[in-house]
């Protein structure tokens, strides 16, 4: 008996001065110097960042997406002449774009980005958003035109057979369905670029990785900056994931 | 222009002179990977108005490649198609306005699944020929109503059954008040109890008076609603005659190799 009361005595005096271990962790990491804030600005990059490189991945995607199906759906209907030409042309460019972002390491091209052609402005943001956008859109590229051509090419036939252009028949028939097939895909790839901006580091950019990084530099405590940026981004991912399935959800309803 | 149209409409009315001519279709040749492939071997055929053209054949005939080529859904490689005194195949030719004129109904329906039946029927009218919602809507529900699918203007394609889809599809086709009606093996991909409804829709438009040009296995349907059956074998229309002439008295051995086996 009375063994045991020692025991949970002890327990507790352990499970106390563990307590109060990380509550002088917990202020020196994030309350001394308002260290908090650094997390903060640092979170707000990440999203700025994210979001407006998922916007200009998007609007690229669409592009080269669109000239690579176009080209492949057409080529061989095609009359020669200078339309099939300038296709031509557009969809070797598209090829090259693809071949290089996906065949280099986006940690390259960010630093290439930023110490090369950017060399003489210090606008570390924009570089970092054009960086990930750029590199983003070769893949969501691939992603659309893989959603475009899985749409059964009688439907397509259905749509001009009606009288639509080409240009209608994508707009009105083939994006939307290839759109629903894409969603799960393209979420993926939105939530894996929200963590590879943690790389922005590699240009001094104060993202959330780096705040995390400056705060364990400046208190020599690794473990609570570290974790906490960590379950950041893990809260962020978690909330996409669901809001997509939300989206997802409602987007197969509509067929029932 | 216009007055010779009427002239020609009311000639004909008066004094049932040989019908206008839609489609011309002039030494129609389809090849595929080059030249190895030969879908269609020199076709000319001409196909009047009010006309029920059923082509039929063995399979891999290029009976579908020729209705295809009808309103260029394939191109053809060689060969002119002429419809309505237009050459068609002339690249200098917007085909989106020919197109719109002309109906097609496919082997697997084709709806739009991600719309509604009434949005499948109204898009097009609403979008290409500029009627406003509540006209196309109005000329839809009537359509349905002819066919019976009223109560079914809020589903989805994938809440009917295949005979449905191709019912909605075929008056789909019909909201933009096409010339003629073109049948890529309307009752092919149905389960043998569908294929009567559908039959019966298009025995009804083929009273009606539409030109329709109709693939088909549907040997029935060919004597009995065809004003002129092609029959095609290895690219090329091997006979061409009134059904009744098509199925008593076949004169080309291999039709009459083909009639022995389906009938």
């Amino acid at each position: 008996m009375l063994l045991m009361a020692s025991g949970l005595t002890g327990l507790r005096e352990s499970f106390n001065s563990w307590f109060m271990k990380m509550k002088d962790e917990f202020t020196l990491n994030f309350i001394n110097e308002d260290r908090w804030k650094l997390l903060l600005e640092g979170l707000g990059n990440t999203l700025l960042i994210t979001f407006a490189a998922v916007l200009l991945g998007i609007v690229l995607g669409i592009l080269v997406a669109a000239v690579r199906s176009t080209w492949d759906k057409n080529k061989e209907n095609m009359k020669k002449g200078l339309g099939k030409g300038i296709l031509r042309l557009l969809n070797g460019i598209c090829n090259l774009y693809l071949t290089v972002i996906r065949g280099t390491p986006v940690v390259v091209q960010l630093l290439i980005m930023y110490f090369v052609i950017f060399a003489s402005s210090n606008n570390k943001i924009l570089i970092a958003i054009l960086a990930f956008g750029i590199n983003s859109g070769a893949y969501v590229a691939e992603i659309f035109r893989s959603g475009i051509m899985s749409i059964d090419p009688g439907q397509f036939e259905a749509s001009r057979s009606l009288g639509f252009n080409y240009a209608q028949t994508m707009f009105y028939v083939v994006l939307p369905q290839a759109f629903k097939n894409v969603l799960p895909t393209l979420a993926n790839e939105f939530i894996v670029l929200l963590k590879e901006t943690s790389v922005s580091g590699y240009i001094a950019l104060r993202d959330l990785t780096k705040a995390g990084d400056i705060i364990r530099g400046r208190t020599y405590s690794a473990f609570m900056p570290l974790i906490a940026v960590a379950l950041i981004y893990l809260v962020m991912v978690v909330i996409l994931s669901w809001l997509v399935g939300k989206l997802e959800r409602r987007l197969r309803n509509s067929e029932r | 222009m216009n007055a010779d149209n009427a002239n020609i409409v009311e000639a004909v009315e008066t004094t049932e002179a040989p019908a206008e001519k839609l489609i011309v279709v002039d030494n129609v040749y389809k090849f595929y990977n080059g030249k190895k492939i030969v879908a269609l071997n020199g076709v000319s055929a001409e196909i009047a108005k009010g006309e029920v053209v059923v082509v039929v054949g063995p399979s891999g005939s290029g009976k579908s490649t020729f209705l295809r080529c009808l309103n260029l859904i394939e191109n053809p490689s060689e060969g002119h198609i002429i419809f309505d005194g237009v050459d068609i195949t002339d690249p200098q030719v917007d085909i989106n306005i020919h197109r719109q004129r002309m109906g097609m109904v496919f082997q697997h329906f084709n709806l739009f699944p991600h719309m509604t039946i009434l949005r499948n029927m109204t898009i097009a009218p609403m979008k290409l020929r500029g009627l406003t919602k509540e006209q196309a809507e109005e000329k839809a529900m009537a359509l349905l109503e002819k066919v019976g699918l009223a109560d079914r203007a809020k589903s989805y394609p994938s809440q009917l059954s295949g005979g449905q889809k191709q019912r909605i599809a075929i008056v789909r086709a019909l909201c933009m008040e096409p010339e003629v009606m073109l049948f890529d093996e309307p009752t092919s991909a149905l389960d043998p109890e569908m294929v009567g409804e559908v039959l019966d829709v298009m025995k009804s438009l083929a009273n009606d008076g539409m030109t329709m040009v109709v693939v088909t296995h549907e040997m029935g349907f060919a004597r009995e609603v065809g004003s002129r059956i092609l029959f095609m074998d290895e690219g090329q229309i091997l006979e061409e005659a009134a059904p009744e002439q098509f199925f008593a008295n076949p004169k080309n051995p291999r039709l009459c190799d083909f009639l022995s086996k389906v009938l």
